[in-house]
This record gives structure tokens, sequence and C-alpha cells, in this order.
């Protein structure tokens, strides 16, 4: 019977650091661990004693991959604190900004990180080299990803215009219409490279797990919506904390959200696609069908197809929200401070992201609390694991490292996001 | 024809979006890959070249024992050391717990502390080893970034710009927000590199690319604190990203005896 361990010390083209080991015990798994070895930083202690204009700007900092994410979710709970509505058009600049980052985002995991995996490469450089078009093609689109959000906000990375109430200054129409005549280019290239994605070797895999993702009336969600699930979850995000809870697993330190009672489920592009697919517009609904998109994926593997399509659906909306855009009377909406609690979910690229603020008459910060994506979805990536190892166990070893590498990018996992509340432990192997 | 120089990028407590400035070189990217052999970077690569490195990148602040061993063999396996970002030039924003008791900040977030091996600072890469060139910003400009990489390839010693934000501000034309709006600016202190955003944008510079060369940090939170700004508020202003700076540290705790 087979005993072995796979073990990789520290994944590649992931963001942050993590590492994986799998041990096989006569035959069977016996353990599966995503291990979290990024450092902590402390933001949840930190926030406290701050302002809540500063939420914005200090969370972004949790993750130079998802700044907006973590600003999106910071003013919408704020704004929740202090009872703020706002009006149409400072909600679609918020919806344009985080198309930028959904197309950043995407466009960095689908070329840079996950291709490789498909056309066996260890980079995106390196396949460059055989693939020339194809990485200059992924990196123009995520340049275009980046220039919306460096045109609303100054810069892609820590964009410094996002505040609660809205922003700090607002853009004229035609600053807007020189960047749509691009975006309808990337448009465009985005429809191909759903179609390529189709022509990627794929495996045959099926992973079924409970979906988490918002839903709104009628969008595809991004700012707002209840939270759903492919099991019966229907929530407001201030019903959150009733409904998950972090668990603390022995053999990694390491918290897992998990729904009470049921355990592990799955945030992200599958999840929103999954629990959403009727809110893209027709012209994206197309597109899926065209490459025979299933309408639930359960493979992860097929997350690469789901990325391209919100990847297109994400350019198809900003260049919506530019045409119909007129600019608001007001950058922002006056915020009074009181003492109160506001919550908020967004999606984030990879998934959703809770925040919740407790705040005083003055609006300091006196608690709070945030869960990203990748701490959701660590104990369903870990579970998957468990589920692909099992019937290949006697696989040569460097192709099932391999194998379960790819199992693990297939989630675009952020450890840099997850870490500042996963409890860890320095642990790595000699 | 010449070896192709080794570069290698390395990650401490951080966001990561210094490094992702690397990938966002959207334009040179591959011009950039053909002239260096990316030897060590795993958020872009599965492939792992041997050191020693001829140029290594560092991103992130030193928080726990085993990095602050970590950064002594990366220095001891590179010829030349840049630190990317407020992170690795100043402790980044989780420097903050160096004016707290980290054993408070560990337990507010971590129900089990004994598992947390942390230190009680978060600290620059400088307080450790050796730097041969520091880059600021939270984030770095990525135009500096490649003009870095391209010194180091070409020869010239790499330069940045040394003045403040203010001053091109006022190059750019971009209207005073402190003066015409009464709203508090961190440009008369703060290291010019980002493009003057916030001014641009209607609101104060934060700081992001910490203290330029002897910056008079007393007077303008004076200044502050005559546009109405209370101590509490401007000791937060000194207090962000490069709050382990010294010029800001010393700022924001005279602030903080003041409030």
């Amino acid at each position: 019977m087979t005993n072995k361990t796979i073990k990789v010390d520290y994944l590649a083209r992931v963001e942050g650091e993590g590492a994986m080991v799998v041990r096989i015990k006569n035959g069977r798994v016996a353990d599966v661990k995503l291990k979290i070895f990024e450092p902590p930083r402390f933001f949840e202690a930190f926030l406290r004693g701050r302002s809540y204009m500063e939420a914005p700007d200090i969370t972004a900092r949790i993750c130079g991959i998802c700044p907006v994410a973590y600003q999106m979710s910071a003013v919408h709970a704020m704004e929740d604190a202090l009872a703020v509505a706002i009006p149409r058009s400072i909600r679609e600049l918020r919806r344009l900004i985080y198309c930028g980052e959904w197309i950043e985002s995407h466009a960095l995991h689908i070329f840079m990180l996950h291709a490789p995996d498909f056309l066996g490469y260890p980079d995106a450089i390196r396949m460059a080299k055989d693939h020339p078009k194809l990485v200059q093609q992924g990196l123009e689109l995520k340049k275009l990803g980046n220039e919306i959000i460096s045109l609303l906000a100054g810069r892609a990375i820590h964009p410094v215009n996002v505040r609660v109430g809205g922003f700090y200054r607002v853009p004229a129409r035609q600053e807007l219409a020189p960047l749509a005549e691009r975006l309808k280019h990337g448009c465009d290239a985005c429809r191909d490279d759903v179609r390529w994605t189709r022509t990627l070797p794929m495996r045959e895999y099926s992973h079924d797990t409970e979906f988490v993702a918002l839903r709104h009336p009628t969008e595809y969600p991004m700012n707002e919506g209840r939270l759903v699930s492919s099991r019966g979850l229907d929530i407001h995000a201030r019903e959150y904390d009733a409904h998950f809870e972090e668990e603390h697993v022995a053999h990694s330190n390491a918290l897992h959200s998990v729904i009470k009672g049921r355990g592990a489920y799955l945030t992200g592009p599958l999840a929103r696609y999954n629990l959403n697919r009727d809110r893209l517009p027709a012209s994206v609904q197309e597109v899926a069908r065209e490459v025979g998109l299933a309408a639930t994926c359960r493979n992860p593997f097929e997350s690469i197809i789901v990325r391209a399509l919100e990847m297109l659906y994400a350019f198809e909306e900003a260049i919506r929200v530019i045409a119909e855009y007129e600019p608001p009377e007001v950058p922002a909406v006056a915020c009074e401070p009181r003492a109160a609690t506001g919550t908020a979910c967004t999606e984030a690229p990879r998934g959703s992201l809770y925040h919740r603020y407790t705040i005083d008459a003055k609006g300091i910060i006196q608690d709070a609390k945030i869960v990203p994506p990748t701490s959701q979805n660590q104990k369903a990536i870990e579970d998957d694991l468990r589920q692909y190892v099992a019937p290949r166990v006697d696989m040569p070893t460097d192709q099932l490292r391999a194998e379960c590498e790819q199992a693990i990018r297939n989630y675009d996992p952020c450890i840099s996001c997850a870490t500042h509340f996963l409890k860890l432990e320095v642990e790595r192997e000699p | 024809m010449a070896r192709k120089p080794k570069l290698a990028v390395w990650k401490f407590a951080s966001c990561d979006g210094c490094q992702l400035s690397v990938l966002s070189c959207e334009d040179e990217l591959l011009t950039l890959a053909g002239q260096v052999e990316i030897a060590y970077f795993p958020e872009a690569s599965s492939a792992v070249v041997k050191g020693p490195y001829d140029l290594s990148l560092v991103e992130g602040s030193v928080t726990t024992p085993h990095d602050a061993e970590r950064i002594q063999r990366i220095r001891a396996a590179s010829r030349f050391l840049v630190t990317l970002g407020a992170c690795a030039t100043a402790g980044g924003i989780q420097a903050l717990r160096n004016f707290r008791d980290v054993k408070e900040f560990i337990s507010i977030v971590y129900a089990k502390p004994e598992y947390i091996q942390t230190l009680e600072k978060s600290t620059a890469i400088s307080a450790h080893v050796k730097v041969d060139f520091e880059l600021r910003g939270c984030p770095i400009n990525k135009n500096q970034l490649v003009d870095v990489i391209a010194a180091f390839i070409y020869g010239p010693a790499p330069t940045v710009p040394p003045h403040s934000v203010c001053l091109d501000c006022k190059r750019k034309g971009v209207v005073c927000v402190m003066v015409a709006r009464g709203i508090p600016c961190m440009g008369p202190v703060t290291h010019t590199g980002c493009g003057v955003l916030c001014p641009s944008y209607a609101r104060g510079c934060y700081g992001c690319f910490g203290p330029k060369e002897n910056p008079n940090t007393g007077s303008l939170a004076e200044w502050f604190a005559r546009v109405g700004t209370s101590r509490d508020e401007v000791m937060r202003v000194f207090r962000n990203f490069n709050s382990d700076a010294p010029a800001f540290r010393e700022e924001s705790e005279r602030q903080e005896k003041l409030s």
C-alpha cells in the first residue's frame, strides 16, 4: 500500500506565503493541510482608535491585488452604520471602479498565474516565448482594468479617491469618454479569450460544495445584494455573524470560516456564476452557452472559463456605466458620525468580503471584523484537495504534486488577505 | 554573450502590492524579462534558480523571528539589495504595533495567542541588513522601479528625486488644498514619487511616500491645528503607513503628548 507525503514548501503563483502538505497512508489520504505562514499584521487590532474615514485607506493595505474590494466593503459598512443613502451616480462609479479591479485581478490570474498550468510552463514570461500574442493580450487587458481604477482614483494599487459617502472628486463625462473607446476593443478581445479558455486541456472533475455569493434583484452582484447560497441561505449582511463562524481546526491552527451547522462553503467566481447566471446580460449568457459552460459549474479547473466570462461582463458593464454616466451634484454625501455598528458584504474578485465596524459618537472605530474570501474558501479548498487526491494516490509523486498545486491555484487564493486573521503556526519543512 | 543578471523578488510582511507593481509594468515586463533572468519570484513563477542573485528586490517588513534570520541569508546571497515600499523601508502599516503592546494586539485578533510567533516590533529591512537602495511609497511608483532596475543593469547609480510632494504640486499647477480649502495636507513633509495624486483628487496628501529629507513636521503640525484639526487627528496623519520612519514617529509621539 502507498505511503507518501506530498509537500510544496512555498506555493508559487498565488498571492502571499503558503504551503501545502498531503499525507497518504496505506493508500488513503490521511491528512491535507493548506498552511499559511504569512506573518500576521493585526489589522482588526490597529483599526481600533482610528477614524471611520480612515477605514477605506487602511484596509486597502490588507491586499495590493484587491484594494478596491476592501475600500468598497469598508465604505458600505460605514454608510450602513451612519444610515447614509448613496445616489445612483455614485453607486454607478463604484460599480465602474469595481469592474476595473475584477478585470485587473482576473486578467492577472487567468494569464499570469493560471494559464501556465494548462499549457505547461512555470510562468507567463516563459510561456510568452511560445505564446507571445496570448501573454501580450493578457497584459493589455490587465492594463485596461488598471486604467479604469487609475482614472477614477489615481492609481490601481491603493487608490486614493474612495471615501465614505462617495469620492473626493468625480470625473466629468468627457474624462471617461476616451477610456470607453479603448474598453470596447478590450471587450472584443476578451470575448475571444473566453473562447480560448474553452480550448485549454481541461480535467474531468467535479467538486460539490455549498456555493455562497451575493444576489441582487437585477444585477450581477458587486456592491450590493443579499448573501445567498446553493443550499438555501438568504440573509442580509447584518445577519452574517449569526450564520457564519470561524472554526478552530487543530491540525492547522488555522481558522476556517464555516456555515453554522453545515460546514465548508465556496465563495468567488464559480459561486457567483452558479447563483447569478440569470443576472448576466443576454450577450454574456450567449457566450457562456457558446463555450458550453454548464448552468452550474462544479469543476474548479473550469474556473478559468468563469473568470474570463466575468471579465467579459466587467468590460460590458464598465462600457455601460460610462455611456449612461451623469456626474452627481456633489462628489460625496455628507456623513455625520454617530455611535453605531455597520456591516457590509461586497464581491471581491475572489469572493464575498465581509466587514463589520462599531464606531463611537465621534466616528472612532471601537471594534472591527473582516472576513476575506480566501479564509472563507480555505476549508473548501482542503476538502477539494482531499477528494482530488483520493483516486490518484498511486500517481507519481511529482505529477501529483503539480496537479495539487494547480488544484489550489484554481481558487486564486490570496493568502495576504487571509492572514491578518488566520490563526497560524510558523511551520516550515527543514 | 555576458550572463544575464539574476533578479530575485522576496516577500516579508506586506500586502503584495509592491511586488505586484513588477507585474503591473505591463508595457515593460517582457522587455525586462529579456534583460534579466527572473531567478526567484514565487508570486509569478514556480521556477526557482539557485542564488547568489545579482539584484534582490525585497518587499515587506520584518515581524517574525524566522524572518529576522531569513533576511540575513537573503542579504548574504545578494550582490545588490533594493527595498520596495513603505513596509520594507519603514515598517509599513503593521508598524502601528510599535506604539502599543503587541500582546494586546494578538489577543484582539487571535483566540490562542500562544500559537502566534511574532516580534514586538515591525521593522524596516535596513534595521537588519545593509540596504543598497530604498524605494518608497505605499505602493511604490512602478516607473521608479523600472528606472532602478535599468540603472542597475546599465551601470549608473540609481536615483529618485528627493524633494517634497508640495513642490511637485506647485510645478503641476494644482490648487493648494490646504490654503484654498483648509484641508490638512502632508505634502510639505512627504517625499515625492506618487505624482501628487491626492491634491489632484481634491484631498490632502496622507504621506504614502514617507518623510522627505529634513521635513519640518513640527511647523506643519501647528498649521494643521490652525486649520481646525484636533491633536488626535494630527497624530493619526503622522501615524499611518510610514509611522515608524523617524521624522513621522517623533512628530506623532509629540502630538500624542499634546492631545
